[in-house]
This record gives C-alpha cells, structure tokens and sequence, in this order.
C-alpha cells in the first residue's frame, strides 16, 4: 500500500493521521506500536496460521463428511489468526527503535541541501544525518529540511 | 503490514482466497466418489389415453418407481434432482422426450425410495403419434454439490408401450 492511500485509509479509519505517522509524538505516546521486526513476524504468523487451518479444516471436513465442519473450523481458525495478528500486542515490540530526542535533536543541525547548478540540468547533494552511536541500530531514513 | 487496518485488509484478502482454494479442492475431490445408482419404474395402470381438441395426443400414467440412489452423495452434495422422462421417436422427431415426474432429493437418507404416482406433468405429444408407441422411460438425475460442478447422469429403462387404441 503506498504512503498515501495509507495515510487515508487511517484517517477514514479514525486514527489521527499526520505526514509525520511514521514518527512518535514528541510527548511520551499513549499508541502501542509495532516494530519492524514485529510487523515481518506478525504477517508471517498469519500466513502459516492460516494455511495450517485451511489444511486442518479440509481434512477435518474430508473425513467427517460434513462440509459443514469444515468451515466452522475454518471460520474458527480465521478469527483465532486476527486475535493474534491484527492487534499490536507487546511481544511485537521487541526490537523498537531509538528514535532521537527532540533536545538532543536540536543539537545536531539538520542536514543542509546544497544546490549546484550546471548547464545540464543540476545536481542536488544531501549531507547524511549526524548518528549519535553507531551501534544502536538506527533507521535509514534522510530527514529533508 | 503497517498498521490495524492493513494487517485487517491482508488477514480477510489471503483468508478469502484459500477459501476459495478450498472450495476448488472440495469440487475436486467429487471424482473420487464411483457411484452406483440403481432404479426401476413400472406401470401399473394406463389411467386414460385421449385425443385432445386440438388434435394431440395425451395420456396418464400410474407409475411405481424405486430407486437407490445413495452412492450418488458426497459430503460436497447439497441435493439430487431427479426426473423422469419418456423418449420416443416418431416421424417427424428422432426423439422426443417429455418430462412425466421430478423430485427433490435434500439428504442420503431420503435417497432410497420407492413412490407410487401418476405423472406430474402432462405427456402430451406434437400431433397423433402415441397409439402403440413403444417409448423408454428415463431417470435423470442432477447432483448438485455446495461448492463446485454439477454431475448429471440417467439411467435408460426400455421396453414401455402404449395401448394401441384410445382408451
């Protein structure tokens, strides 16, 4: 889903939407959020839960002969999947990110856009963003001024 | 998977679609059931046999039909449609068939019957063809499954005649 029918689907949805989603409010925030790590794990854990039961549900149906059973074991299996899954439950925060202070923020300027132009065309240079330590694991992404 | 709602969208779309693999996989697996259906009809009674106004013929059975045709359900069936039907053939058709009886069948247990009636539905002929016609009478049955494709098949009983002159 791109950025920005993402971004409306959430504000359809009620949630409160910024361009800033990505980032946590400056104060300490009320939102459970997932990580990375946690979304990779939560959308692996549908996908082999679901198959699983589709398999379950088959051969339990198969073998009583009731079609009947198999989609109630189905239906069982789908909604035990989203009670896992779909709410951002803690264990799916495990790895969370190191986001920056906003006062430790302010201490290293932010990167400067330089522009230089040629007769062809012209070419714009970003300055990286200044890490604080790099060996926690930081988030590749280039904040413009 | 970003947030409630698109983790939401992605569960219900992947859940969705095996279901729908189920169902295929369940259709398939109606080619594994041999069935072995049997049946028999008799006439008993000849009720009347006329000469409409306009120049038809028509006739009115009594049948006796017996039937077992449990083997024909799988746990992918929904219900069996059976009908019977008389073919014959005249000058004018190489065959004409007229639908005498249906029924519905909802469960296995129901499958083996035997019914006594007269026909359902008129056996009226295109014209005066029917005295001393010798016709087949026909089962049909449709097996209609929950999900998938529809299995049809009949069993042909010969050897019927009608009366040579109206009754």
């Amino acid at each position: 889903m791109s950025y920005f029918t993402q971004n409306s689907l959430l504000s359809f949805l009620g949630y409160p939407v910024s361009l800033q989603t990505f980032l946590p409010l400056s104060a300490p925030s009320l939102h459970f959020t997932m990580d990375w790590q946690g979304q990779k794990l939560a959308e692996q854990i549908m996908q082999i839960m679901l198959l699983v039961f589709a398999v379950t549900a088959f051969v339990a149906g198969y073998v009583l002969g009731s079609f009947q059973m198999m989609v109630l074991v189905y239906a069982g299996g789908v909604t035990l999947t989203g009670l896992i899954t779909i709410p951002n439950w803690p264990f799916f925060n495990r790895h969370p990110l190191n986001w920056l202070d906003p006062s430790e923020a302010e201490k290293h300027p932010k990167p400067q856009v330089t522009v230089s132009s040629k007769k062809k065309g012209f070419k714009r240079t970003i300055e990286p963003a200044h890490r604080l330590d790099p060996s926690l694991p930081t988030a590749n992404l280039v904040t413009l001024a | 998977m970003h947030s409630f709602g698109y983790r939401l969208n992605g569960l219900l779309t992947f859940a969705v679609t095996i279901l729908a693999l189920m169902c295929v996989i369940a259709s398939l697996s109606d080619n594994l059931n041999i069935p072995s259906p049997s049946a028999e009809i008799q006439i008993m009674n000849i009720n009347w046999f006329q000469k409409q106004p306009k120049g038809s013929d028509e006739v009115s059975l009594r049948m006796n039909i017996s039937a077992d045709l449990q083997s024909l359900f799988t746990w992918n069936t929904k219900q069996v449609f059976i009908f019977v039907a008389a073919e014959y053939e005249t000058r004018k058709n190489s065959l004409n068939q007229v639908s005498l009886w249906d029924a519905i069948i909802p469960a296995k247990e129901r499958a083996k019957f035997w019914i006594r009636s007269s026909n359902k539905y008129r056996f009226v002929d295109h014209g005066k063809n029917l005295r001393g016609k010798e016709f087949n009478l026909t089962l049909h049955w449709h097996v209609m499954p929950k999900t998938g494709k529809m299995f049809a098949d009949k069993i042909v009983m010969s050897g019927y005649s009608l009366p040579e002159e109206y009754i």
